[in-house]
């Protein structure tokens, strides 16, 4: 199945800003940012299809995933 | 009281009341600055300072504003410019949070950090600041930093708090006491090119929801610094909404992240449950 993958801010740093990825059925967000080899805690906030998901979240075929760092400064 | 009123109307260039009527009402009948802009705004008349506001905000709502009393958690560079855009914009009481003092690396971003102000304490400055903006205000510097056993006193009375701290897991603390005591909130957050910002209005917990994955201190910002725009433009949105709350109890921005991208120039909005 196809997943869009968005990433915002540094996250883009040797990565991309958006790409189409094949993945298997069953592959949750925990699963991509694996395979990204982006950790928990560059992961702060995730989005599929704009909705605020948890990383145990089941993608599914044509699903945009959206990736933010934790951004605290002031 | 009626009387103060009507001195002000008799005398008042149609709607408007000028600084030097507000002035003399001050010493004709013996009371504050404060009142005098409050007796005004209550007699239908718009203090000549906000003539500007006028068309976007009716006296009425103006009058809102001023019996406003909102907590800036943070003086400095989110903090300075909502400070400086609230006591503008005509909110009436400001209380002040900062246990720091301005540093030469605040100097970048700070709107309150000049060469006069280094060395002391922001909170301090920030109230100097918005009294010479307009002594009218009622502003109340604290310079303890935020945490949940002073946060009821310094919350106290408030109507909404301003999220303008530099450290998520104190930000994650605001959130917290804030569902709690069913206070508005507006959280802003910046790093290098980016920010973001999001409301937790009364039995909401949006900003809790987005910040409890973000389990360090800090965030990206510790590598990217914080160039002069960034606070200044999150600043100005979480001004915006703030002024939105107080006026009409909600929000546009009610169950969503805007996350800002100043360097692509793009905005992302996200719901958050």
């Amino acid at each position: 199945m196809q997943i869009t993958i968005k990433l915002f801010a540094t996250l883009r740093n040797n990565r991309f800003d958006s790409s189409k990825m094949e993945y298997s059925a069953g592959t949750t967000v925990l699963d991509v940012l694996n395979n990204l080899s982006i950790s928990e805690k560059e992961a702060a906030i995730i989005f599929v299809n704009g909705r605020h998901v948890e990383r145990d979240h089941v993608m599914l075929d044509g699903d945009s995933v959206s990736i933010f760092p934790p951004i605290g400064g002031g | 009281m009626d009387e103060i009123k009507a001195f002000l109307s008799a005398r008042a260039a149609g709607a408007i009341a000028h600084q030097d009527l507000l002035d003399e009402t001050s010493r004709q009948f013996g009371i504050s600055p404060r009142d005098a802009e409050g007796y005004a705004l209550s007699a239908g008349l718009l203090p000549a300072r906000y003539q500007r506001n006028l068309n976007t905000l009716s006296i009425r709502q103006q009058l809102a504003l001023f019996n406003a009393r909102i907590a800036v958690i943070g003086c400095g560079g989110l903090g300075g410019y909502v400070i400086e855009e609230l006591a503008r914009l005509g909110i009436g009481n400001i209380v002040a949070v900062d246990p720091d003092r301005f540093e030469e690396h605040n100097m970048n971003r700070q709107l309150l950090c000049t060469l006069e102000t280094l060395d002391r304490q922001k909170a301090v400055v920030a109230a100097e600041r918005v009294l010479k903006i307009n002594p009218a205000i009622s502003v109340t510097p604290i310079t303890e930093a935020f945490k949940c056993g002073n946060a009821s006193s310094m919350l106290n009375g408030c109507d909404l708090a301003v999220d303008a701290l530099d450290t998520i897991s104190v930000r994650i603390e605001l959130a917290k006491v804030c569902a709690e005591l069913k206070m508005p909130l507006v959280h802003g957050a910046i790093a290098g090119w980016f920010g973001q910002i999001a409301v937790q209005l009364p039995g909401e917990h949006t900003v809790l929801n987005i910040l409890e994955r973000c389990g360090e201190r800090q965030g990206i910002e510790k590598e990217t610094g914080n160039p002069s725009f960034a606070p200044a433009f999150v600043a100005s949105l979480q001004s915006a909404e703030v002024c939105k709350i107080i006026i009409d109890k909600t929000s546009p921005m009610k169950g969503r992240l805007l996350f800002i991208d100043l360097f692509e120039m793009r905005f992302e909005e996200m719901h958050v449950g």
